[in-house]
């Protein structure tokens, strides 16, 4: 293994973590103001990256028309969402809330089959980011540069916001004490809107992001959200800073296991048997990390600070 | 007296029934099952598009009897999937089933299909099992066997001379079919094989390895939208141009669309390719781009053999299908004008033919499709053939 070799894992991991940061900054904020449960998050990041598709494709490959189209787009949608659906739902329990937002999953997985068909639909990098970049003799792509620096300006953004604002302040309120924010006349449901808005915005950054990457199809939101439940059960819930140290963490444990781990059960392990073994215990290691956190300190690495 | 005259009726019908050809303008009852939802819903649409447009072009006939097809979505389910065909064949008398996209579920009716004496014209799957020791005389497989595409890949390998070579697929049954199959035939050494999980997006890390351990080339089995992830990320990693990909389902009709440039040079065999240049094709391809506007895949093309298998044989019997015998003749003697040139089948009734090796290209009217560039293995069988006692 070179310094080359692993720099470039760690990058790799990077990228993911900034990623899975775009989804569970907004996950987490809603679940930690709002109290609610929402599995449709994947399901907009979904329809970010089908939104952004769409655009590319009608507007002659224009990324930046992409973006225009995909992050408003399901700003809107999450608007709509919250109003619709998850408003009638803050009441009840969580396992309504699961299930109603289960439902959401597959009535959107139901709606771009409907609408853009059954197979993936087609999206590039743009054209300035489509070369790579020369790393100790190996080879990065630009775009995945330019995906790591995205997500770090959002966080750098985000830090912001909430740490410089009035409204920043009120959602670090509302996530650490929802209820005396209320008590204090705070419009709570405005704030919720505002809050469930922008997490829905940022995942459909993220699909935009991830749609020239990975395959724009139905269903695409399911296992990234599952990644992202880790990454906010890790990071602590309802902190950003958990977010995003969470993110970080399974990016990196993720990538780096699944490029190191079978090569190295190889060197004491007979080949077919470090051949099936190495992916899936690469594949479980960042649940090993989420069970580890949730058995030593349940309220996550970096839960919110109260008081 | 409601009862006498439902008797009567019965008499006559069974009179009509014993005159023969008066029956045979009966419509003749199809199954077609396939994947038609989901994300793999993209390959039995195929399968269902091209088998229909034999059936319409010929006025709602197959062999000059009318047919009536019923569709229905397998869901991937395998458990669906036989409930299914067990409707399909008690409530429906359906004599024929066709289609059947994939080998989890073709492992599922394989057995409830055929055990019933109805004929089974797999137009996908083509797993191992029912290719050797399972076989039976009610199929009839217009694809392929699952190894064929693996394996001349790996003849491909030898005659371009790589040395060294790296294998991915994901983790489950068929990715490691593909990767055996390939070795089946590879001569040179698999320096690493990769497996990854199932629902596993991104290969940013998979695809590192590769870089740094530099192999002659890759070969690859990634169908579906896992495809369409691999080899844009192979392509942006800056790899396509430098090792060269070898691949089995991954660039086809199917995600061609949704890969477009990022794939131009990416190696894909198989046994069609949609510039074929003998008139059956030819024919096929302009109806079915006209008809649908997108280029066939190789999944449409099997169907609408499928469907022309059918068209042939029940002419041949004169639409008596009860004649089993004489119907299986009929079906194994193949007297159609496939897609892919000769066409004829084994002693399992899988075809035995010429598999061949595309590069993924713009045609003659710029869109990216595939290129034939070679035929390594020529009137091929598969592996399992001996095995197989009907």
């Amino acid at each position: 293994m070179t310094t080359g070799l692993f720099l470039t894992q760690l990058l790799n991991g990077l990228q993911l973590g900034v990623l899975l940061f775009l989804l569970a900054s907004g996950l987490t904020l809603v679940f930690g103001i709002m109290n609610v449960v929402n599995l449709a998050h994947g399901s907009l990041y979904m329809m970010g990256a089908y939104f952004a598709a769409a655009a590319y494709n009608h507007f002659g490959n224009s990324f930046v028309a992409a973006a225009l189209v995909a992050i408003p787009g399901t700003l809107l949608l999450g608007l709509l969402l919250e109003r619709l659906v998850l408003s009638t739902l803050y009441r009840r329990d969580h396992l309504d809330q699961v299930l109603a937002t289960f439902g959401m999953i597959l009535f959107f997985n139901e709606v771009v089959r409907f609408i853009w068909g059954p197979a993936s639909v087609y999206m590039n990098v743009p054209t300035w980011l489509r070369g790579t970049v020369d790393l100790f003799g190996l080879p990065y792509p630009s775009y995945r540069f330019a995906i790591i620096a995205v997500g770090l300006a959002v966080g750098a953004g985000l830090y912001l916001v909430i740490h410089r604002t009035r409204v920043g302040m009120l959602i670090r309120a509302g996530a650490a004490n929802p209820e005396m924010v209320s008590a204090l006349g705070v419009n709570i449901k405005g704030l919720n809107t505002l809050v469930f808005g922008l997490g829905a915005a940022l995942a459909g950054l993220a699909g935009l992001m991830a749609g020239p990457i990975v395959s724009v199809q139905s269903g695409m939101g399911e296992p990234i959200l599952i990644l992202t439940l880790v990454v906010i059960v890790t990071g602590g819930i309802g902190s950003i800073r958990g977010a995003f140290y969470g993110a970080l963490i399974v990016g990196i444990v993720d990538t780096i296991g699944r490029a190191f781990l079978p090569s190295l059960l190889r060197e004491f392990l007979e080949r077919s048997i470090a051949q099936a073994a190495g992916p899936a215990i690469a594949s479980m290691l960042i649940y090993v990390l989420m069970a580890a956190v949730l058995a030593l300190r349940p309220q996550g690495l970096f839960p919110v600070r109260h008081g | 007296m409601k009862t006498r005259t439902n008797r009567l009726a019965a008499a006559l019908a069974a009179a009509f029934a014993l005159s023969g050809p008066a029956l045979a303008q009966a419509p003749i009852k199809i199954g077609f099952v396939a994947e038609l939802s989901g994300p793999a819903g993209a390959l039995g649409q195929d399968q269902y598009d091209a088998f229909m447009m034999v059936v319409e072009r010929n006025g709602g006939k197959l062999g000059g009897v009318p047919v009536q097809i019923l569709r229905e979505d397998s869901q991937l389910k395998p458990d669906v999937a036989t409930q299914i065909v067990q409707k399909l064949i008690e409530r429906e008398n359906v004599p024929i089933i066709t289609g059947i996209t994939f080998s989890n579920i073709m492992m599922a009716v394989h057995g409830p299909i055929t055990s019933k004496g109805v004929f089974l014209i797999g137009s996908n799957a083509g797993p191992a099992p029912i290719a050797g020791a399972r076989c039976s005389p009610f199929q009839f497989i217009t694809s392929w066997q699952n190894d064929n595409q693996a394996e001349v890949v790996g003849a491909y390998a030898n005659e371009k001379g790589y040395k060294k070579m790296v294998g991915m697929a994901p983790n489950y049954q068929a990715g490691k079919d593909f990767v055996a199959g390939f070795k089946r035939m590879y001569k040179g050494e698999i320096i690493d094989e990769i497996y990854t999980p199932l629902n596993q997006p991104d290969f940013s890390a998979e695809l590192a390895q590769v870089a740094a351990k530099n192999p002659d080339a890759v070969y690859v089995f990634y169908p579906g939208g896992l495809g369409v992830n691999f080899v844009r990320q192979y392509q942006q990693a800056g790899l396509l141009g430098k090792i060269p990909l070898l691949s089995s389902s991954t660039s086809d009709g199917s995600t061609l669309p949704a890969q477009k440039e990022a794939a131009l040079g990416v190696i894909s065999g198989t046994f069609w390719g949609p510039d074929f240049d003998n008139p059956s094709n030819r024919r096929f391809v302009s109806e079915f781009e006209s008809k649908f506007n997108r280029i066939p895949s190789q999944y449409a093309a099997q169907s609408y053999d499928a469907a022309q298998l059918l068209d042939s044989a029940i002419a041949k019997v004169n639409g008596n299908i009860a004649d089993k015998a004489a119907f299986r003749a009929a079906l194994k003697a193949a007297d159609f004008q496939s897609v892919r040139g000769s066409f004829k089948f084994g002693n399992n009734h899988f075809p035995i033919q010429d598999q061949h090796i595309f590069e993924v290209a713009k045609d003659a009217k710029g869109r990216v499709s595939l290129k034939t560039v070679g035929t390594p293995l020529k009137a091929h069988q598969d592996a399992y053939a001996s095995q197989c006692k009907m």
